[in-house]
């Protein structure tokens, strides 16, 4: 396409813009707002599910032993447990460790001074155990069952509440964004067509005298379909901008609220929204796709069927 | 040269337009298609611009079967070809450059082809001193000359002009007339399309008749009869042109 052609083109999907500016301010608008309820239930979805993996990370499955297990029975159950694949980690602590690490947690400053009327006896001495992580959550309960029958288990704990809530929450979002999003499509889908149709009949005149001077079908089409990409990009824009907005002071807004609501560390860092740089650049990506996608196939099945060049 | 061989067109209501008709003509003749409305003039100009496709018979167009043409190869086909209406069909939001620099952006000319071609046909047609006017302060015969600068600007070999003085006065029509006379002294090959028997008379061209689909007769201007002129014509007052008219419009809207 010769440059001239494309600024031609280009004016003219404007200037049809310009000509029935109320049709392309509605299509817009409903664009917009398809657009910007994708983007949260996006974020949100991708919050928890960011979520989910923490959990995944930071909540594995912590498996107890007998307390007369030597140390072949308690290879055995690692390798045991290994042979089934799916896993991400084992690790193993140590009943000192688990102590140290149970200090630290509960007793926080005073640890030593707290710690000290159990001078050299462990309370947790029978507490050493493998937390395992998996590469999926969803394998957890079938893991959880398995490990129970293996012999010199004693005790098997896991995060399965949470999990599992956490889980239904997206399951939910999911359903619900689906249908919105799906119902904002359909009627983003009508007002673009029905902008397009309205441009096709003021062209109508200059549409057939286009036609009859030997312009090609591009020639004809694109102005509408350039009409159709600029309904769909200024659609997208304005809700990238002010989702870019809205994501940083909630990222800001739901730190502080947890931190203020004197939640530990690790219980903080899993309520970590995702941060703005790693999940913008993918709502810009996906947004501009849908609006700039959305106004270009609409606008040109609207105008092959209005046009029969 | 335009050929016309056995060609016949029914529409899809079953009117036959246009029966077994067969025709040459050739490159810079000037010729007048005449007849009663509904003789199927409008059709033929239709199929020469390839917007109707014949139900039988082939039309050959500079070598080109339109009958095979693929329909990518229409628009560079049209190009060779200028159009010309009854109601000129200008684009009312622009002016006379506007207007005729028109017919080369929609076929990707430069700028620079624009700015040195236009003004060539703004000085052919005589409006150049009327470039920025819009079509509505210009009159019948000034609209009409831009419609033709516009046909000429892609430099067609073969003008086709469906009623181009049906809506002017006598005065507008002899000088629409004389400048499609002078385009073919150029070697562009002329069309027109009238009910104009003053016309057709004072221009002593090749005039082919038409009635009811069929050409009834064919005739060179030196076969015709000076005192007689072309095969008498019903005569047709104001409210027949006018029903022709809207007859013609329907069609395309159809």
């Amino acid at each position: 396409m010769k440059l001239n052609t494309f600024f031609y083109c280009t004016k003219q999907g404007l200037k049809n813009i310009g000509r029935n500016i109320l049709f392309s301010m509605a299509s817009i608008a409903t664009v917009a707002a398809c657009i910007f309820l994708f983007c949260l239930f996006f974020a949100i979805i991708s919050n928890v599910q960011h979520i989910v993996t923490e959990a995944e990370t930071t909540v594995g499955i912590t498996v107890f032993f007998n307390e007369d297990a030597g140390e072949a029975e308690k290879k055995a159950i690692y390798e045991a447990i290994e042979a089934q694949g799916g896993i991400k980690e084992i690790r193993y602590t140590s009943a000192e460790e688990a102590w140290e690490s149970f200090k630290d947690e509960y007793f926080g400053d005073k640890s030593e001074e707290l710690a000290e009327a159990f001078a050299d006896d462990n309370p947790l001495a029978s507490s050493d155990n493998y937390e395992i992580f998996l590469n999926d959550i969803e394998n957890q309960q079938s893991m959880v069952e398995y490990i129970r029958t293996l012999p010199g288990v004693r005790e098997v704990n896991y995060a399965n509440a949470l999990v599992s809530a956490l889980k239904g929450i997206n399951r939910v979002i999911y359903i619900l964004s689906a249908v919105i999003i799906t119902v904002l499509f359909a009627v983003s889908i009508f007002l673009i067509s029905n902008t397009i149709s309205v441009a096709a009949a003021f062209r109508k005149r200059e549409n057939e005298i286009m036609k009859l001077i030997g312009a090609t079908n591009f020639m004809i089409r694109a102005p509408f379909v350039v009409e159709g990409v600029m309904i769909g990009f200024f659609g997208a824009l304005i809700p990238l901008t002010a989702m870019y907005f809205i994501y940083r002071r909630a990222t800001t807004f739901l730190l502080t609220q947890v931190l203020a609501a004197g939640t530990t560390v690790s219980v903080s860092n899993l309520f970590q929204l995702i941060p703005i740089r790693e999940i913008f650049p993918q709502m810009v990506i996906v947004g501009l796709i849908l609006g700039v996608g959305m106004g270009f196939v609409v606008s040109f099945f609207t105008i092959r069927k209005h046009l029969k060049v | 040269m335009i050929r016309l061989q056995h060609v016949s067109k029914m529409y899809e209501t079953g009117n036959r337009a246009v029966r077994d008709i067969s025709l040459d003509i050739k490159d810079g003749e000037f010729v007048f298609i005449s007849g009663k409305s509904g003789s199927g003039k409008s059709t033929l100009f239709k199929l020469i611009t390839r917007e109707l496709l014949p139900t039988e018979g082939s039309i050959e167009v500079n070598g080109s079967d339109l009958l095979t043409m693929r329909r990518r190869d229409i628009p560079r086909y049209r190009r060779t070809l200028g159009v010309i209406f009854q109601d000129f069909r200008l684009l009312n939001d622009r002016n006379v450059f506007e207007n005729i620099a028109f017919a080369q952006r929609v076929i990707g000319a430069s700028p620079r082809e624009i700015r040195e071609n236009v003004p060539k046909m703004l000085q052919l047609t005589g409006l150049s001193s009327k470039y920025k006017y819009l079509p509505k302060q210009l009159s019948g015969g000034e609209q009409q000359r831009v419609a033709i600068a516009r046909a000429l600007v892609n430099s067609p070999s073969v003008i086709l002009a469906d009623e181009p003085t049906g809506n002017l006065d006598e005065a507008n029509s002899r000088e629409i007339m004389g400048l499609l006379e002078d385009i073919n002294k150029r070697g562009t090959t002329v069309i027109v399309i009238t009910h104009s028997r003053e016309i057709i008379q004072q221009m002593k061209k090749r005039v082919i008749m038409m009635d009811k689909g069929h050409i009834i007769s064919d005739q060179q201007p030196e076969a015709r009869d000076p005192e007689q002129g072309i095969r008498p014509m019903p005569v047709r007052d104001g409210g027949e042109r006018q029903e022709h008219r809207s007859r013609r419009s329907r069609g395309r809207e159809a």
